[in-house]
């Protein structure tokens, strides 16, 4: 049996057939359904897309920010009122994958990818899914918490409130090839700062559970502190609490566990 | 087997294939268009021997799904030369050895073409980010990385 | 400086060359920067198959059942190969120069001894329809015990992996377990050295990844014969594969390769040509039988794992006494070419120093791991990382600095070897003086106004009273199959030494003007000098 392909002129007819079709996937930059045809993956059988251009729009001007999932990480470095999320942006792959990759695709990025999501978590951004039966705005943990359940909707946007300032919004990917290369561990970190304590703190880690997760127990370390050499020490001796990374060809679970505490401290001290 | 009718321009001239649902545009242009520039290398995203501008934009063409470059134009190494001459960066590349084996080559000079098309005085950084999707396993980078300086700089003086 | 031997040598060098310094275009440049260079898969032929392999989930396993009832069935099929339908369904790669006894099957039938390893072809009209069929493939595994760690595959009731070699080592000249290397008495030196060091080294499979995966396209020609375009780095070796695997005289075959996407050493195993030719042979249409990038990473052969065990006994003031060298070669779940590799292993021991006293058993190894294959000095280079490790080791326990301990334990021009060669134009000491030099690296004048040409041979140009190994020697093969076998393997090859002397015996003079030597000394059938 081929592959079918889809088109539909907006996003809530894509999600109907989205949802109705469990051999369906919807193609947004290609970087992950094309990959997985490929290489011999028969359980896709139907491929979805949309031309609405909801779906590549940007909203970038006020406070709470907004990315249509149809957009790419070209497009995010290229827009000024987004610098916050270059770094992230700028750490998936090389030119062509930046021009073709999507920020809803990278949602479902299985380890070692997803970088961009990592981000997102930190930032404590929210999904925009829409199902078979209309949308509705997911918590971005919430949604990676169900990831796998998430197959049959089809994400519109995620949005996000920019950080006050560029010190309280930092990002690290750790890769083993320079410039670029999957990633080994993958660092977030909003510290909202507040009467010089932090208030708020959220950080994300790539790489180092199934999904992207939030590292809780550094999360603690830091709130209502200032980030002093002491706070960053208690901070990084937690990092490895609550994670549960694996072995791939990038790592090992020992090392990842290793060096998180390593770079987190980096991170926070903000050495380079 | 339903087949799906797609046109695009192909290094400028228009080009009426008809594909299989899934087939992506790496297989439509070797094995249907006949042009065996680009190459297969992992079909993954990983080594960048696939790339081809896509209305001037570096992408993947075996990421692509075909029917996505319908009414657009396709750039791939097979229209590099400028008639019987070679592109400055081709005789940048054989002028610094910066090819061996030869398979990462038509990537490379994709990468290249769409750094240089936007940066005509790109950085030695510059370069190394335009051809960071792009893996050679046989002549390092550097000679590589010379050739694209290289053209800028001939490019600038010319 | 290079000494050239003119007079042997006379008609092999033009003086007046001056390449060296200035590059030399590649006569492939034009085809490479224009895109025009034909590799294999650039070959567009008319109604073209595409076959894939259904590989084994199980790294050790016995095949009860393989049902292919339904991808029979599936669309655009249009043949199932099995085992069954190989020709000659046994091959080991340097059959072909008749070292090693035929071991791996291209197609798995009573059992599987790797994860990845191919059960079946399916020939197919487009890859998606020979990808849904494999789908469609049942088998029924019986799982069986597993060794991936060379030590514990040759410890006794080990899983037996492959039972061409019953005992999970390759056997050489039909007798021998192992590569054996004896210089002097390595035991005795170490009991008398100032330091002992003993450490472990091992190195993990390394894949070549090319860029370009393996390869191949076969079609049925107008003459009766078979055209194969193919990634292979050894065309003519593919061919005799082939030809033996299939067997049908090699100019059945008209092999066009030599474009290669990078090869490494990774292209040499001939991996799917036979395969190809027979879906082409079978459907009477172009077959091509192309590697994805997870097959190429994960089942394509790598650079073997190693293990290796060194001790060497090294005196106060830095020369080194002995070294005794335990080293395991993983071949994976066949031999391929590992078996060649431990060969070349045990001739380098013990690296470029000369130690009077040398011990070295070196095995290759068969584990349920992907069997392993050539790449870029396969055989020397794990042993290389290991002993060089281990210099610097021991140059830090007697307090040396690291290049200046090379010095003086590197070889020079006239030192015998351990395998009993004369070592001629070495160059160690100038590539670590250069180094040093280059490294802005402080080396004493001394060390500093070292030769290679000088201070070699005399007493270390001796070989040494070497006793012969207390186990009791191997019975002669009842059957000689290789040439190597044909030297008289139960003569003892050197005087046993049995009290050991006290002392060396002086050293013969050394001969006034070296012959260029080339036969002197034979690494097979020992020393002939007396």
């Amino acid at each position: 049996m081929a592959v079918t392909v889809k088109t539909f002129a907006n996003a809530s007819e894509a999600a109907g057939a989205l949802s109705s079709d469990r051999s369906a996937r919807y193609l947004g930059g290609g970087t992950l359904v094309m990959r997985a045809l490929n290489e011999g993956d028969v359980s896709i059988s139907t491929i979805v897309r949309a031309r609405d251009q909801a779906l590549t729009r940007i909203d970038a001007s006020s406070p709470r920010i907004t990315l249509g999932a149809g957009v790419t990480f070209a497009r995010v470095l290229a827009e000024r009122d987004l610098a916050f999320l270059h770094a992230p942006a700028r750490s998936i792959g090389g030119p062509a994958v930046r021009n073709m990759g999507t920020v809803g695709g990278n949602l479902f990025a299985p380890n070692p990818y997803g970088d961009f999501t990592v981000a997102l978590l930190a930032l404590d951004a929210t999904i925009a899914v829409q199902g078979g039966f209309g949308s509705r705005d997911i918590p971005i943990e919430e949604f990676l918490q169900g990831r796998e359940r998430q197959a049959g909707t089809l994400v519109l946007s995620v949005s996000c409130t920019r950080p006050a300032s560029s010190e309280a919004f930092r990002y690290r990917k750790i890769a083993r090839i320079k410039p670029k290369g999957g990633s080994v561990i993958t660092l977030a970190a909003h510290l909202p700062v507040s009467g010089g304590r932090i208030a708020g703190a959220r950080i994300a880690l790539g790489s180092m559970a199934p999904t992207q997760i939030r590292a809780r127990a550094v999360e603690r370390a830091l709130e209502g502190r200032s980030l002093d050499a002491a706070t960053i020490a208690a901070a990084a001796s937690a990092a490895t609490e609550g994670t549960s990374p694996s072995d791939n060809a990038l790592g090992s679970a020992w090392y990842r566990r290793e060096i998180v505490g390593v770079h987190l401290r980096r991170l926070l001290s903000g050495q380079e | 087997m339903t087949k799906i009718p797609l046109q695009f321009r192909h290094n400028g001239r228009d080009v009426a294939i008809f594909v299989d649902g899934g087939t992506n545009l790496l297989v439509a242009l070797r094995e249907l268009i006949g042009d065996m520039t680009p190459k297969f290398g992992c079909g993954q995203g990983g080594c960048g021997t696939c790339s081809v501008l896509i209305d001037g934009e570096l992408h993947l063409s075996c990421l692509t799904l075909a029917e996505t470059v319908a009414g657009r134009s396709v750039e791939t190494l097979d229209g590099m030369k400028q008639g019987p001459n070679l592109h400055p960066l081709q005789r940048a590349f054989a002028d610094n050895f910066a090819a061996q084996c030869g398979y990462c080559t038509p990537g490379m000079l994709m990468a290249a073409k769409a750094l240089l098309d936007r940066n005509p005085a790109p950085s030695r950084a510059d370069v190394i980010e335009a051809i960071s999707g792009n893996i050679c396993r046989c002549t390092g980078y550097e000679p590589i990385i010379n050739a694209i300086l290289a053209a800028a700089g001939g490019r600038a003086s010319a | 400086m290079l000494e050239l031997r003119k007079d042997i040598f006379a008609d092999e060098r033009d003086d007046n060359l001056k390449e060296i310094g200035k590059g030399t275009q590649r006569q492939d440049m034009l085809g490479h920067i224009t895109g025009t260079s034909s590799y294999f898969n650039d070959h567009q032929l008319q109604g073209m198959l595409h076959l894939k392999v259904v590989r084994s989930t199980q790294a050790h396993a016995r095949l009860r059942r393989i049902d292919t009832t339904e991808a029979e069935r599936s669309a655009g099929v249009r043949r199932i190969i099995r085992g069954a339908d190989v020709p000659r369904n046994l091959n080991t790669l340097l059959s072909l120069i008749n070292f090693g006894k035929d071991d791996e099957p291209s197609l798995a039938v009573d059992k599987v001894r790797y994860k990845g390893e191919p059960i079946i072809a399916i020939v197919a009209d487009s890859e998606r329809e020979a990808f849904e069929a494999i789908a469609k493939v049942r088998i029924d595994y019986e799982p069986l015990p597993t060794v991936f760690d060379v030590e514990d595959a040759l410890k006794p009731g080990a899983p037996v992996v492959n039972e061409t070699y019953p005992k999970n080592a390759f056997i050489y000249h039909d007798v021998y377990d192992h590569q054996r290397l004896r210089f002097g008495d390595a035991d005795a030196a170490l009991a008398t050295a100032d330091h002992v060091l003993e450490q472990r080294y091992q190195m993990s499979p390394i894949e070549h990844a090319p860029t370009e995966t393996n390869g191949a396209i076969a079609a049925p020609d107008t003459n009766g014969r078979y055209v194969v375009y193919t990634s292979t780095q050894a065309l003519f070796f593919s061919v005799d594969t082939c030809a033996k695997i299939l067997d049908v005289p090699s100019n059945t075959f008209h092999f066009i390769g030599g474009t290669v996407g990078g090869g490494f050493g990774g292209k040499v195993d001939t991996l799917t040509e036979p395969l190809a030719i027979l879906g082409a042979m079978l459907t009477g249409r172009p077959v091509r039988y192309m590697f994805g990038r997870e097959e190429e990473m994960q089942y394509g052969p790598p650079r073997g794992a190693e293990r290796i065990y060194i001790k060497d006994g090294v005196m106060r003031d830095g020369r080194i006494v002995a070294r005794k060298i335990r080293a395991y070669f993983d071949s994976g779940a066949y031999t391929r070419l590992s078996s060649y590799a431990a060969v070349k292993c045990a001739a380098h021991l013990p690296g470029p120093y000369t130690i009077p006293n040398v011990y070295g058993d070196v095995y290759c190894v068969f584990t349920n791991r992907t069997p392993a294959t050539a790449m870029r000095g396969f055989g020397v280079t794990a042993m290389d990382f290991a002993i060089e490790c281990q210099m610097d080791k021991l140059a830090n326990l007697v307090g040396m600095d690291p290049m200046e301990f090379r010095i003086l334990n590197a070889y020079r021009d006239g030192d015998m070897k351990a395998h009993r060669r004369e070592a001629k134009n070495t160059a160690l000491i100038e590539c670590v003086q250069v180094a040093a030099e280059k490294a802005k690296w402080p080396i004493r004048d001394e060390f500093r106004r070292a030769s290679s040409r000088k201070d070699g041979g005399g007493s270390r140009a001796v070989i040494p009273p070497t006793p012969t190994d207390s186990r009791s020697r191997p019975a002669a093969p009842a059957q000689q199959r290789t040439t190597y076998d044909r030297a008289p393997v139960t003569a003892t090859r050197e005087p046993p030494r049995e009290p050991p002397p006290p002392a060396p015996p002086p050293p013969p003079p050394r001969p006034a003007a070296p012959s260029h030597g080339a036969t002197r000394f034979s690494s097979v059938f020992g020393t002939r000098r007396r």
